[in-house]
């Protein structure tokens, strides 16, 4: 199998910082990217979910939020909403939740991510951005640990460096990349 | 991914839903139409806090021992709410429901799936200033008996008092907050007056069928833990519950667009998911 075939769907977690490193993230894949990306970005509750304004306007991939029982497609990023977790069902739906919060956050990139490796496995890619806390580590945890990929932000690189650096110790992570480096690695598959 | 991984994964998806048949079978309540995603997470998680060997150790174990199926009915509970929960939710009904359920001389509503009742006495307090309260009946609703026990009480830790003000106030609400409730060292007690026309009990939206005529159904967050075929179900409920012209309040990111009975509405308040059903024919 080519690596072209083989990963299917790409996680990103990200939190302080986030907005930049995902609008130089997503800018920098190839206009003809199609490869489903789904977001979860650390964002207050009540706020209205401007980050798909933001990202839409940069022209590659469709950004959308995430729909209850929405079925994944090709060529569309989903951003989870606020104040709602995202689940990943076997049958490649989204599940949105108002579970307690995980690692104090609601939407919780460990949520995501931990669902999404049960259901993609090794077609799956997770990425770990800038951020000020550590959700997200397990969930790249389990995504290596069923045959998946890991790639997190260099810390160097990112504008809060914990989040990245709990991912890096959490785990034998396949790739530490700055943002750039991040799109082109994507754009290769 | 290792084989052998693969075939845990599969032993594990087989357990939880031999888990989910036998505490239908034993105890009737009926998780087999929820989300699998939140189903599973659920359970593992009680499964790695129980100490139990396997999962279908845990099948035993909630056959035979009523305690730890309480505990996992209380895990598959949906119990996080808060009051005024979505601000700009009560402030549509504050500014577009309220007028039509002014024409009524008796209003009866029903909060299904309440859990521990902040939304319904959030409820209440816009009704009691909208000068409704005292015409009004809520059914209350919890397929939990525990959960629906705490709603009654409605007694809140006190710490949570900050955020339900701050919601209340967003929320259109023009009075002292905290004259709604009295206030001890550790918690928070609704004012019994708030209490007077509300009845609490269980019921259960997948097995139990429509108990009364109404003008309000209130359903927020609760649709989103069932799968389509359930959500439709429910729905069929709540249609058959609403009087024509009656209010349907669904949560924020649910709607009707993919419902069966999407014909028997019209969007009132379609951003905060409140529709009317029709009149008949």
């Amino acid at each position: 199998m080519t690596p072209a075939k083989k990963y299917k769907v790409i996680v990103i977690g990200s939190s302080a910082g986030g907005l930049n490193a995902l609008k130089t993230l997503l800018r920098n894949l190839d206009k003809g990217f199609r490869i489903p990306v789904i977001i979860v970005q650390h964002i207050s509750p009540d706020s209205e979910n401007y980050l798909i304004h933001i990202l839409n306007d940069l022209n590659r991939l469709k950004v959308k939020e995430a729909d209850e029982k929405e079925h994944l497609q090709p060529g569309y990023a989903y951003v989870a909403p606020p104040n709602y977790h995202l689940l990943i069902e076997p049958d490649q739906t989204f599940t949105l939740t108002i579970d307690e919060r995980v690692n104090y956050a609601r939407p919780s990139i460990d949520v995501l991510f931990e669902t999404a490796a049960e259901v993609f496995r090794e077609h799956l890619i997770g990425i770990i951005l800038t951020g000020a806390n550590n959700d997200g580590s397990h969930g790249l945890k389990r995504i290596k640990e069923l045959g998946g990929m890991a790639i997190v932000q260099d810390p160097e690189t990112a504008e809060v460096d914990s989040m990245p650096k709990a991912a890096v110790a959490a785990c034998a992570v396949d790739h530490v990349l700055s943002l750039e480096e991040i799109s082109a690695f994507l754009n290769k598959l | 991914m290792k084989k052998s991984q693969e075939e845990q994964l599969e032993i594990q998806d087989i357990e939880i839903r031999l888990l989910v048949q036998a505490i239908y079978e034993k105890y009737g309540y009926d998780f087999r139409n929820y989300s699998q995603a939140h189903i599973k997470r659920r359970i593992v998680n009680r499964f790695h806090l129980s100490g139990m060997s396997s999962i279908s150790q845990m099948i035993h174990e909630s056959l035979v021992n009523h305690k730890f199926v309480d505990q996992l009915l209380m895990d598959l509970s949906i119990n996080v709410t808060e009051m005024f929960r979505d601000p700009s939710f009560y402030k549509a009904i504050r500014v577009h429901v309220i007028p039509l359920l002014k024409t009524y001389p008796f209003i009866k509503i029903w909060h299904a799936g309440c859990s521990s009742g902040e939304e319904v006495y959030s409820m209440a307090i816009l009704l009691k200033e909208e000068g409704l309260y005292s015409r009004t009946q809520i059914y209350a609703t919890d397929f939990n008996p525990v959960i629906i026990k705490q709603a009654k009480d409605g007694i809140y830790p006190i710490s949570r008092m900050k955020e339900f003000t701050l919601n209340y106030q967003r929320a259109g609400g023009k009075a002292s907050f905290s004259d709604y409730y009295t206030a001890n060292y550790e918690s928070a007690k609704l004012l019994d007056s708030f209490k007077k026309n509300i009845v609490f009990a269980t019921h259960n939206l997948v097995t139990d069928s429509v108990f009364a005529e109404v003008h309000m159904v209130v359903c927020r967050n609760v649709l989103i833990y069932f799968d389509r075929k359930l959500q439709d179900k429910v729905i069929g409920l709540f249609a058959d519950s609403l009087a024509g012209g009656g209010v349907l309040c669904l949560g924020s990111k649910e709607n009707l667009q993919f419902s069966g009975y999407y014909n028997n509405f019209d969007g009132l308040v379609t951003g905060e998911r409140i529709y009317i059903k029709h009149y008949q024919e």
